[in-house]
């Protein structure tokens, strides 16, 4: 006798996982939503939602948090995907700190974290009464989401308690909350970069373009490459932006993504590149070098 | 990163898919505190080339603020990522992290060795196929090293690496490396076996990690790695019969309902026969649909969405099974379980269960034992503590569709969460329907010891009382005779001088049964007590006859097992329904059908006939001194009277 099986390659796995886990959600909360930050991340995550939900739309809304000092291209690719897609994307920026001018350059990279990321993801949600942030984080990313559930659960101020997770055993999600309180779901959890990059590239998936190396407008910063993306970026005595052929890893806040020099135009070279790499994704990012351990501070704060 | 990737050789896309075919293997490092489980995890990672130069420059620094290495990069630190584990130098929650070898791809879970966080191990734990459990070379064979041990075996996880650790401290002492494994030979071999391999180790330095080493001559085994990319993780989720837990009703118009799931165990093709559990109804798969077009064939783990034939309706909680080979549907079901909280279990407490996808209240009706973790006993308790693990019964409010967890672990595995808090108060392990368990459940540790020898042997009795004991089931329908024919089988024994004594279900249940209803699960526990009694009275040399409906196959051959097959007579008092109802002796039917009682065998449930009684009686056609008669006859026949 033949036995005929089914059999799923790494990615396959992963994906399955994954869809699970967001039909999971959509199951089991009222009012779920999706953050959609517009990089390489929120695409597979936005990727995957549509397969969950096949042929169906999908059953909830997109969050963007808007910083307002986001890339250019980011924000047309974003309203170019919602449009084409039919998403329903909410965008929300601090009303406080766009009145107060937030800038990175101006207030550091901390308090600028704090209200225009962690301040205003807080009043998105409590403004949307979420139950449930679907996020595209992954555990290979940081080490202290390292250590996070695939739920993860969050009290009325939006914290994180590192000290007291829920056990989490098979995939038998406990979703189960009180009033005011609230879930980060990861279906990404268990995928690395190099997954995630593969998987892009197998399914053909759209991403920024500014992942991929073109000549660009660049000054060096401590060691940092910055991309001059708008006038907004104070240029010191002496500084031009000179144009080098760069791509980002992780996209963000252009003053607070770090480029690298590149000549990968392409995802295959991309992908070779990274597999050759000697440093990880987040060295370019300049908010996880604000001290050891400063991701679990924010992350108990209410950062994603 | 990957070492492995040479540009001149191959292409990024044969590269892709070279990795992408890799197997991938879930383990886990336990074993009790400090035993070096962060440490091997950092030497693994570091040495498989899997951390990248920053971070391991930020290991380095964070090295000389926290590390236990003087100053030395200490890779601990490279998995203990929370502020309160660098400070204190323990693992306090699980650690995910990925790497990948030649071979095979990893993830691996690091795992606290704090008894105070074993949940978090289990939690790590749930998902492994593979633990390598750590022993420190100083200090052997802990109460915590036993503890994770029996928690993986709970578990299920098929092979263990029983890793002897700080070799170096010991200056690879061969005789301490056997000392130990011998120790834990010992325990483990009463555990269901697995495969388990050992292996001497220095996590710190490396030896014998990812790769041999000079230091134990007189160990001539592979590495820890080569172990991990080698060893057989040949269990097949999709060789057991197939499964859906329906997480999400796809229906976006009219026109398509697709029952979205991820497949638990099996495969599954359109045209298949399925039934959706607990409804029972039968129906056709007609499409496997997904967002890359229809599948042929779907295997677990794959989340798909079920199209059916028929206009069915199933919800989120609902399975779809093969028709062909079902799982068990019970609303009691036995379930070992490992408490995760601080406040102790306490039978009666009322839970949220969850189950697959299934959610329901429900309540733990009784706590069989509890596990001694270091003789392996099991131990009456009136409650379960933290971290204790202990067989209980579960009442649910929905039934649950289960196939025993060593059977399917996607169908087998249960969640408590507490229903105010929401706190996951246990995990859980289902064996069985509870009603089934009971007839084979071993005696509880201390109550295992058999009593005194009696003065008076049965040879004596047997010989004193001309015969040998017998148990006589008289099962048929309710009012097809049982009872009348036992009355007078009792009468007729007394008269020729022999010893018997009757009980039926109605004696049984003024007093030694008087806390059990008329479900299906008491009434096969009314049976049990029944026959435990009857083995009792055979094994004084008594006959006992005993008048019960025993509607099932099942339960009748557990009854034959339980005291003993070859004094085991099964009488089938056959008379059908239509007789028994218009006879109707006590009243039953008529008052069935006035109040709609439920629980009435061949009304509200089938009556399963005897395939092979010892004896067919027409009981509707013959009287009951020629019933009596016939069973006489055919005890004479078979020796039981002398
Ligand atoms: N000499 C020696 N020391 C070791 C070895 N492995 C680990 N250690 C030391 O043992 C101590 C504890 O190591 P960890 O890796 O943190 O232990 P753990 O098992 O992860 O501890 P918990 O997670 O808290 O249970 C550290 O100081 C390590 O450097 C070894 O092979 N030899
Ligand atoms: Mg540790």
């Amino acid at each position: 006798m033949t036995v005929v099986r089914d059999q799923l390659s790494h990615l396959q796995s992963l994906e399955a996982e994954s869809i699970d886990i967001i039909r999971e959600v959509a199951a089991s909360f009222q009012r779920p939503v999706m953050m959609y930050s517009i990089g390489k991340d929120s695409s597979v995550m936005l990727h995957l939602a549509r397969k969950a939900f096949h042929p169906g739309p999908i059953p909830f809304p997109m969050l963007h948090v808007d910083t307002t000092w986001k890339f250019r291209e980011m924000i047309a690719f974003r309203d170019r995907t919602a449009k084409e897609l039919g998403l329903d994307l909410i965008v929300h920026s601090n009303p406080d700190g766009v009145a107060q001018g937030m800038s990175p350059f101006v207030h550091g990279s901390r308090v600028y974290t704090d209200v225009m990321k962690t301040q205003a993801l807080k009043q998105a949600l409590s403004a949307g009464r979420f139950d449930c942030a679907i996020g595209g984080a992954r555990r290979d990313e940081e080490k202290s989401r390292a250590k996070e559930r695939i739920f993860s659960f969050r009290d009325r101020n939006h914290r994180w308690d590192p000290k007291t997770q829920r056990p989490e055993l098979w995939n038998l999600w406990n979703t189960r909350i009180g009033p005011g309180e609230s879930v980060r779901s990861f279906p990404l959890s268990n995928w690395t970069e190099l997954d995630v990059w593969t998987y892009i590239h197998l399914e053909k998936i759209d991403v920024v373009p500014l992942y991929l190396a073109a000549k660009r407008p660049v000054v060096e910063r401590d060691g940092v490459l910055i991309m001059v993306d708008d006038d907004r970026i104070p240029l010191e005595a002496g500084e031009t932006p000179e144009m080098k052929s760069v791509r980002f890893r992780t996209l963000g806040c252009y003053p607070l993504s770090g480029a690298v020099e590149s000549e990968a135009a392409t995802l295959a070279e991309v992908i070779t590149e990274m597999l050759v790499a000697r440093s990880s994704e987040r060295q370019g990012r300049v908010i996880d070098h604000d001290g050891d351990g400063s991701m679990e501070d924010k992350k108990k704060e209410g950062y994603f | 990163m990957d070492p492995r990737f040479d540009a001149n050789t191959e292409t990024i896309d044969e590269y892709l898919l070279r990795h992408e075919r890799k197997q991938l293997l879930r383990f886990l490092t336990c074993g009790s505190v400090d035993d070096g489980k962060s440490t091997l995890i950092g030497r693994l990672l570091h040495d498989t080339k899997a951390i990248y130069e920053d971070q391991l420059a930020a290991v380095e620094g964070a090295s000389k603020k926290y590390g236990t290495q003087a100053g030395q990069a200490d890779l601990a630190l490279l998995v203990d990522g929370l502020r309160s584990e660098r400070e204190q130098g323990i693992t306090i929650d699980v650690a995910y992290r990925y790497f990948s070898t030649e071979h095979r791809k990893f993830i691996v879970a690091d795992t606290p060795g704090h008894e105070q966080y074993t949940r978090n191990m289990a939690t790590g734990a749930s998902t492994c196929d593979l633990a390598v459990l750590l022993v420190d070379a100083r200090h052997g064979v802990s109460v915590q090293t036993r503890r994770h041990c029996v928690i993986t075996s709970l578990l299920g996880i098929p092979k263990i690496i029983v890793a002897i650790n700080k070799m170096d401290i010991v200056d690879w002492d061969q005789s301490v490396y056997d000392r130990i494994k011998a120790d834990f030979e010992a325990f483990s071999e009463k555990l269901p076996s697995r495969e388990q391999v050992f292996v001497p180790m220095s996590a710190l330095h490396g030896d014998y990690v990812a790769e041999g080493s000079e230091k134990a001559p007189w160990y001539d085994g592979p590495c820890l790695l080569e172990l991990l990319e080698t060893m057989d993780i040949g269990s097949n989720e999709q060789d057991t019969p197939f499964r859906l837990p329906v997480n999400h009703v796809i229906r976006p118009d009219l026109d398509f309902r697709g029952f979205g799931g991820r497949i638990e165990s099996g495969i599954v093709r359109p045209g298949d026969r399925v039934t959706v559990l607990p409804a029972g109804t039968e129906s056709t798969v007609s499409r496997i649909s997904t967002f890359d077009g229809d599948l042929e064939i779907a295997g677990a783990p794959r989340s798909v969405a079920i199209v059916l034939d028929d206009e069915i309706d199933a919800s989120r909680g609902d399975m779809i099974v093969a028709l062909k080979d079902q799982p068990t549907v019970a609303d009691r079901v036995t379930a070992d379980l490992v408490w995760m909280h601080e406040d102790p279990l306490q039978p009666g407490r009322e839970f949220i269960l969850r189950h697959g996808t299934r959610v329901t209240p429900c309540r733990v009706r009784r706590i069989a034992h509890r596990l001694d973790i270091d003789t392996l006993e099991t131990v009456p308790c009136d409650g379960l503590g933290l971290n204790e693990i202990g067989r209980v019964e579960l009442e649910t409010d929905v039934p649950l569709v289960f196939d025993p967890y060593e059977r399917v672990r996607g169908t087998g595995s249960l969640i408590l969460i507490d229903r105010i808090g929401n706190w996951t108060m246990a995990a859980g392990m289902i064996r069985g329907k509870s009603s089934d368990l009971r007839w084979t459940a071993a005696p509880l540790s201390g109550a295992d010891r058999h009593g005194d020898e009696g003065l008076v042997t049965l040879e004596e009795r047997e010989k004193r009382f001309g015969q040998k004991p017998a148990t006589i089931l008289l099962t048929g329908l309710a009012g097809s005779g049982k009872t009348r024919i036992a009355l007078m089988l009792e009468r007729a024994l007394f008269d020729l001088g022999r010893v018997a004594i009757r009980f039926d279900g109605t004696t049984m249940r003024q007093g030694l049964n008087r806390d059990l209803g008329f479900s299906a699960e008491d009434r096969s526990e009314n049976l049990r007590r029944a026959m435990e009694t009857a083995k009792l009275v055979n094994d004084e040399g008594i006959i006992c006859v005993a008048a019960f409906v025993a509607p099932r196959s099942t339960t009748r051959e557990k009854a034959a097992d339980l005291v003993g097959p070859d004094r085991f007579l099964v009488v089938h008092c056959n008379a059908p329904l239509e007789h028994c109802r218009s006879l109707d002796p006590t009243g039953l039917y008529a008052d069935a059908e006035a109040r709609s009682l439920e629980g009435i065998p061949g009304i509200s449930f089938d009556y399963e006939t005897p395939e092979n009684p010892d004896l067919s009686l027409p009981s509707h056609q013959i009287d009951p001194e020629e019933s009596v008669n016939r069973i006489l006859a055919l005890m004479n026949e078979r020796g039981f009277l002398r």
